[in-house]
């Protein structure tokens, strides 16, 4: 089994880590002869304007589109955006994944000063995650909440897809990546 | 909500951890803005003078318009920065105020401290820092700084103090990791940092922070060559907006950064970008006008 992350841009070396740590073979994505080499794949924390540029420049769309329909997939903050079907505040023109039946809107806090750190409740246990210029899942459609912050859905499952709005990451906590990595078979 | 905590360590730097690999782009206006969001960066830097225009019509460099700023971040959904004078805190302090996501207190506008620079724990928005080495670094982050960008010499299109910035921070980065406990005593009083910091360098083998490289990147080969070299990412200042197609070269800037280490997309992104700008050589600038000597 071989976990693919999305190395166009952002925090894909932190993602590697914690997939190693948990055992895990991991490919840095960058081209779409990569993605057909890997059985899942994790689209890291960044900027989803950057990365769907430069997904949409060096045409990995399509393969991607492809991918998500078969594979396990878990998108962090930037990657939950990337794979939402419906996203507000898109910047002009910027293209997505699509996969998860969720709206999300970009950088929903605010700035940088809007964020923080907070407690989440992953499968009924708590965790402490980072938010940075994060986004918020407005509607859930057909997915599942997995985690979430004050009642609201901060992490989203909908068949082999997963979705967070914060960085486990960053913090080290390994229960997404877990759960996640339970979900390929 | 009892449990929330805002502007931690963590989330300052957790924001630098995201612009990885991505390319920080020095804009003038709210169409700048536009253009270096449209090409693809991770965030802007707003300012009223890239570096070639200060060093040109010289005379005092200060923090941006407020107007200015508002205007740029309405106009973009990336990250924007802004830079304070080395040591102004109450231009800082502005810019907290304005909401701009990071702070820059830049070497490129006039000190307004030769001594101190700012305090910046008491700020919730983080900072970025420029060093020559890891000796400043390290000050820097001892002082606050969440995010350290080599200097470089800005505004000249000459990448060679960038390399040479970027390559002596990492040399000593390996060169502390290669000691044994005992020596680090003494490798602390020679980086003039703490020795807890000198520590965590040395069983790590690396800054505790994202290190970028500044000052003087002007194409996609300079970029993808300081990728090359071991930085995290990559700021450009004049280079875009003072060349024949900024549109075009910021695109290419930016593939070249995630590309890094692929010549034939080097190669490719690099066709047809018009004229560069000009530059300045390094060796012809008298010493006081060189800005990487500002800061200590």
């Amino acid at each position: 089994m071989l976990v693919g992350v999305l190395a166009l841009q952002g925090d894909w070396r932190e993602h590697k880590l914690l997939l190693e740590k948990l055992g895990a073979a991991v490919l840095p994505v960058r081209r779409s002869q990569e993605l057909d080499q890997v059985d899942a794949l994790v689209i890291p924390g960044g900027e989803s304007t950057t990365m769907s540029n430069l997904a949409k420049s060096f045409g990995l769309f399509p393969a991607l589109r492809e991918f998500v329909k078969h594979k396990p997939t878990l998108g962090t903050c930037a990657g939950l955006i990337m794979l939402s079907d419906k996203v507000q505040g898109a910047a002009e023109g910027q293209e997505f994944v699509g996969g998860l039946d969720i709206e999300s809107s970009r950088n929903a806090y605010g700035g940088q000063s809007y964020s923080f750190e907070a407690d989440v409740e992953i499968s009924g246990e708590s965790e402490r995650v980072a938010l940075i210029r994060a986004p918020r899942i407005l509607a859930v459609g057909k997915a599942e909440v997995i985690a979430s912050l004050n009642g609201e859905p901060v992490a989203v499952r909908q068949g082999n897809l997963f979705g967070a709005t914060f960085h486990p990451e960053i913090t080290g906590g390994t229960k997404l990546h877990s759960l996640f990595l339970a979900s390929i078979s | 909500m009892s449990d929330k905590s805002n502007a931690t360590p963590l989330v300052k730097s957790g924001l630098a951890e995201m612009l990885k690999g991505g390319v920080i782009m020095d804009v003038v206006t709210a169409e700048q803005a536009r253009i270096a969001e449209d090409a693809g960066a991770v965030a802007v830097m707003a300012l009223e003078r890239v570096p070639a225009d200060i060093r040109a019509q010289g005379g005092v460099a200060r923090m941006s318009d407020p107007d200015l700023i508002d205007q740029i971040i309405k106009t973009v959904s990336i990250p924007v920065m802004a830079k304070a004078r080395i040591g102004h805190f109450v231009e800082a302090q502005i810019l907290e105020s304005l909401e701009v996501d990071y702070i820059d207190e830049s070497e490129v506008l006039s000190p307004a401290d030769y001594v101190n620079h700012i305090d910046k724990w008491g700020f919730k928005t983080p900072f970025v820092c420029g060093a020559t080495n890891l000796g400043e670094a390290l000050r820097r982050i001892t002082e606050g700084a969440s995010m350290i960008r080599s200097k470089g010499e800005a505004g000249t299109g000459d990448v060679s103090e960038a390399t040479k910035h970027i390559r002596t921070i990492l040399s000593e980065v390996r060169a502390l990791a290669a000691k044994n406990d005992d020596e680090l005593y003494v490798a602390a009083k020679e980086l003039q940092a703490p020795y807890q910091l000198v520590k965590q360098v040395a069983h790590t083998g690396k800054l505790p922070v994202v290190l970028f490289v500044a000052g003087g990147v002007a194409t996609p080969a300079d970029a993808a060559m300081m990728m090359q070299l071991g930085a995290d990412g990559v700021f450009v200042g004049s280079g875009i907006f003072k060349s024949g197609n900024p549109a075009a070269r910021a695109a290419a800037i930016v593939k070249a950064t995630t590309f890094y280490d692929d010549p034939k997309v080097i190669a490719e992104v690099s066709r047809g970008l018009g004229e560069a700008m000009v530059g300045i050589n390094v060796n012809d600038l008298p010493a006081p006008h060189r800005l990487s000597e500002r800061g200590w």
